[in-house]
């Protein structure tokens, strides 16, 4: 755990060196604390090192001369398994070889690396795109129907009553193909654009009164201090308010929510796909592959194997450092 | 007390006929003419004519609003004439695909779900809770990294993830428990067991790896007060500090959590029961969905609403009993 920082002045005697005193701001301290979180270092390491190979996928995949679309006939056999799958002494491991470092889809032979590299960038794109989104939503409402109470607080209170109370999966699945067909009539390309928007704002709608709750809770007790007492008095008005005195002090509950938010979303756009209503195929996404490799779970292991850890080291890193800018911005975390 | 129980009543059912509204409006821009599904391929125009006629299609959607919400207290009649239909209150329409009353279909679903939630809840409640507790009293030690690492992974699977990799291992390759298929736990409780055992577990690994973090996050926090501090200075035992003062204030929020989740759950687990193909709310919503049953799924959206509603209000109240520092007013 994160080392007190008040013990990192003192000396091996536990007396106060007489060094000057250096002014360290909240975000100095946090980034202090995190940095010393070995955890935390790794799985942003992890992270950034995911996130480069997502942003640079076709670069990577063309040097290593694959095509995510390409069709390889070569790589399976007449039933379309990868090549020594499906034999009763096949290996674990069947259908990996130097040309394709993670196998290659049954039934056409496309190559499971390039198509985890896409997948991983529309997978991060909707869940980034998403999280955004949410977190626009939720702190905008959140502060405005904490600071404003009354009336204000009361409306947006029962609207997000009344989404929390929706089945999420039943309406998503229930409405997917009118609203995608709605988006194409408000111009956005057809097939995948619209799907892939369908996706992000339904995350976004259904998403956003969770943080929205979290934030209004704060903002009633920040509302409250001095120094927004002093605002008043000076006159500033309640834009400046809102956003200049009482935003700043929220930092903390919607980093945190953001960075637990965005795997979730990542796992649900992979069920979502399961259930049919994701990215249309041949676009590959996690939950599109994971679906599809569940069929074959029996003859071709490897090929549920590798996109499932994959899956799972992508949402366990995101979590790990959600965590960990949690116990970092948290000022009582390590003095329990 | 009392006022504020009828004040909260009052505000539930106008809360429920505003989502009955939102529901219906949401679900009336669906292109699927349900007045089309009610006879096969040789139907003729007239037909649907006055199908659409009987079911009330023709309408304006104001006054269908108003005869479906009239058919949830007070019972409706479909029809005209010699040929009627009347459907007992609450009716939540007619699902003419499958030729049943929604509120019937929900009913019929209602055993697999019930049983699969409850199970689920209890594994999920007791392992969730415990570990949790368990991993803060551990803080920092590997006992505590260990468990929540663990937690972590099985909070990131996808549930059909999870429960299709069991399905095949557990059932199809080691044989170790029959294929599901449904039985209700008075006919057969041993084939109700091996049914429900890997969908509970399933349900149960998603759930409980959040219930160990909050839990372990809220027992943190609770530590942290300075009651707590107060309680060992007057020598309590640690034991009763943990339990008494510690756990009794760390759980509100956990009852909040789990009030909701299986209010949630009792309106249909999609996923695993579709894959342990349970017949019950869930599979039912998804087959409405696939079918365009469009009663159906207005029924469907409609009562798990409801389950959360009420869970909510549930909730609220038992965190008077449960925390005396809360107020209701």
């Amino acid at each position: 755990m994160a080392v007190d920082v008040d013990t990192e002045a003192r000396g091996a005697d536990g007396v106060v060196a007489p060094e000057e005193i250096k002014g360290r701001s909240l975000s100095a301290i946090a980034w202090g604390r995190f940095r010393r979180d070995k955890t935390a270092m790794i799985s942003l390491g992890v992270l950034i090192f995911l996130l480069l190979c997502a942003l640079f996928a076709p670069l990577i995949t063309s040097v290593m001369g694959l095509d995510p679309y390409e069709i390889n006939r070569h790589a399976i056999d007449d039933i379309g398994m990868p090549l020594g799958c499906g034999k009763p002494d096949s290996a674990f491991f069947c259908g990996i070889s130097w040309q394709h470092p993670f196998g290659v889809e049954p039934g056409t032979g496309r190559d499971l690396f390039s198509r985890l590299l896409y997948g991983l960038r529309i997978s991060l794109l909707i869940a980034f795109s998403a999280t955004t989104i949410t977190v626009i939503l939720g702190t905008v409402f959140g502060i405005v129907s904490g600071y404003l109470g009354g009336r204000t607080d009361a409306v947006i209170g029962r609207l997000m009553d009344i989404i929390l109370a929706f089945p999420f999966l039943l309406i998503v699945l229930a409405l997917s193909g009118v609203f995608t067909q709605r988006l194409t009539d408000l111009g956005v390309p057809e097939g995948n654009a619209s799907r892939i928007t369908y996706l992000i704002l339904v995350f976004s709608i259904f998403g956003w009164p969770y943080l929205a709750r979290i934030v209004r809770g704060q903002v009633l007790s920040v509302r409250e201090r001095e120094f927004v007492e002093a605002s008043i008095a000076m006159g500033s008005g309640t834009r400046r308010i809102l956003f200049k005195e009482i935003l700043p002090n929220l930092w903390a509950p919607i980093m945190i929510y953001a960075t637990l938010t965005l795997p979730t979303y990542i796992a649900t756009e992979a069920v979502l796909s399961f259930l049919g209503v994701g990215v249309l195929p041949p676009t590959p996404t996690f939950g599109a592959i994971l679906a599809d490799s569940v069929q074959y779970m029996s003859i071709i292991p490897s090929y549920l194997l590798i996109p499932g850890v994959l899956l799972a080291i992508v949402v366990v890193t995101f979590n790990l450092v959600g965590d960990s800018v949690r116990d970092a911005l948290d000022p009582r975390a390590g003095r329990v | 007390m009392s006022g504020y129980i009828v004040r909260r009543l009052i505000s539930m059912v106008l809360m429920l006929l505003l989502l009955t509204l939102v529901v219906f409006l949401l679900f009336s821009v669906l292109p699927t003419d349900p007045a089309r599904l009610t006879c096969g391929k040789a139907c003729t125009p007239e037909v649907i004519a006055a199908n659409r006629h009987n079911l009330g299609l023709d309408l304006p959607l104001w006054q269908q609003y108003w005869d479906f919400v009239k058919g949830i207290f007070v019972g409706r009649t479909y029809g005209s004439g010699t040929q009627t239909y009347s459907c007992d209150a609450p009716c939540l329409g007619y699902s003419f695909k499958r030729g049943e009353e929604v509120t019937t279909l929900i009913k019929q679903g209602f055993p697999a779900t019930f049983w699969l939630a409850t199970g689920a809840f209890i594994m999920w409640i007791v392992v969730g809770v415990s570990v949790g507790i368990y991993a803060a009293l551990r803080r920092g030690k590997w006992q505590d990294k260990t468990v929540m690492g663990i937690s972590l992974i099985g909070y990131s699977l996808p549930s059909f993830f999870i429960g299709l990799v069991l399905l095949y291992f557990i059932i199809l390759k080691w044989e170790l428990l029959p294929y599901p298929s449904y039985v209700s736990p008075f006919e057969n409780p041993v084939a109700f067991f091996q049914t429900m055992l890997l969908p509970w577990i399933v349900l149960a690994i998603l759930y409980a790896a959040f219930y160990m973090r909050l839990t372990r996050n809220q027992m943190l926090d609770t530590l942290g007060e300075d009651y707590i501090r107060t309680a060992r200075a007057k020598g309590l035992s640690e034991r009763i500090v943990i339990r008494k003062h510690g756990l009794r204030a760390g759980l509100t929020p956990i009852v909040t959590a789990a009030g909701l989740d299986l209010a949630g759950l009792l309106g249909g687990a999609i996923i695993t029961e579709s894959i342990f193909s349970l017949p019950g709310i869930g599979s039912l919503a998804v087959n409405s969905v696939v079918d365009a049953d469009l009663p159906l799924i207005v029924g469907i959206t409609l009562v798990t609403a409801t389950f959360i509603i009420v869970a909510n209000l549930i909730v609220d109240l038992l965190y008077a009993v449960i925390d005396p520092r809360v107020r209701l007013v």
